[in-house]
């Protein structure tokens, strides 16, 4: 009879660490956006999707990289700069409010008329968005390849409060533990 | 719920989300209900029809009792108890 027991709880240890060696490796309920799209209307979605997350308790990590970062710029802010990425920076949008539509652009008319089609529906701006979502602690991380590449310095990002500068390597940890990852 | 039962009904805490459009309401829920007493029931008034099944959908998954909607002048009374 002994034996058997001991057999019996030889066997619950063995589940046990199994069960908890499972539990550690199992993916948070977290959602990773990676948005690389500096287009006014995939931004807005990715902010709307991040928070509609966020409003499900899930933790939020978005990975902005290359056209995405201009999006992050503050346009009352400015940094040194050399003359390639002053040159670059002056091509790039100067923030949020100067983001290109993927569509119908007609050469800046179309961002300013959805802007303004998304108002009369009571649909929050970008603007707002962003601030929900520093609200309910979406963090942002920022690609600093991307940042380099694109001469963007942290001097004229705006102010987030959940936001810090980090690699590829970040993203994929942060993706490898969430449940959900997305690309933009 | 029946509209009947559903118009009975005490409500603890009243969210107005009208004039707001996705995900304005359910933001407006989720910020909301930190201030209804567990137990207690939450309506969120919106004009987005998508916020019945919104919140139905995140009741399920906070664990919250969904308890019905009533449409009325192209607004919706969207009902919910707290339980936790």
């Amino acid at each position: 009879m002994s034996d058997a027991n001991d057999t019996r709880d030889e066997l619950i240890k063995q589940l046990l660490a199994r069960v908890e060696a499972l539990e550690a490796k199992a993916p948070k309920d977290a959602l990773t956006l990676g948005v690389m799209s500096g287009d006014l209307d995939y931004t807005i979605a990715s902010f709307i999707i991040a928070l509609g997350a966020a409003a499900y308790d899930m933790e939020v990590d978005m990975f902005f990289t290359f056209w995405a970062t201009a999006s992050l710029r503050d346009p009352k802010k400015s940094a040194k700069k050399n003359l390639l990425d002053t040159m670059f920076g002056m091509m790039l949008p100067r923030g949020s409010k100067k983001l290109p539509l993927s569509k119908m652009q007609m050469m800046g008319m179309g961002p300013v008329m959805i802007r303004n089609v998304m108002k009369l529906h009571g649909a929050k701006s970008l603007e707002e968005l962003m601030k929900d979502a520093a609200d309910f602690g979406v963090r942002i991380h920022v690609c600093t390849m991307s940042m380099d590449v694109m001469g963007i310095k942290k001097e004229e990002l705006i102010g987030y409060p959940h936001m810090d500068f980090v690699g590829v390597g970040t993203f994929v940890d942060m993706f490898s533990k969430s449940k959900q990852c997305w690309f933009m | 719920m029946t509209k009947e039962e559903l118009e009975a009904l005490t409500v603890a805490k009243q969210v107005d989300a009208r004039g707001t459009a996705c995900p304005g309401p359910l933001l407006e829920a989720k910020r909301a209900i930190a201030a209804c007493p567990v137990g207690g029931v939450m309506e969120v008034l919106s004009s987005d029809e998508g916020t019945k099944e919104d919140v139905s959908r995140w009741c399920g998954k906070m664990q919250h009792a969904y308890l019905g909607d009533i449409e009325a002048d192209g607004c919706w009374r969207v009902f919910m108890r707290r339980t936790k």
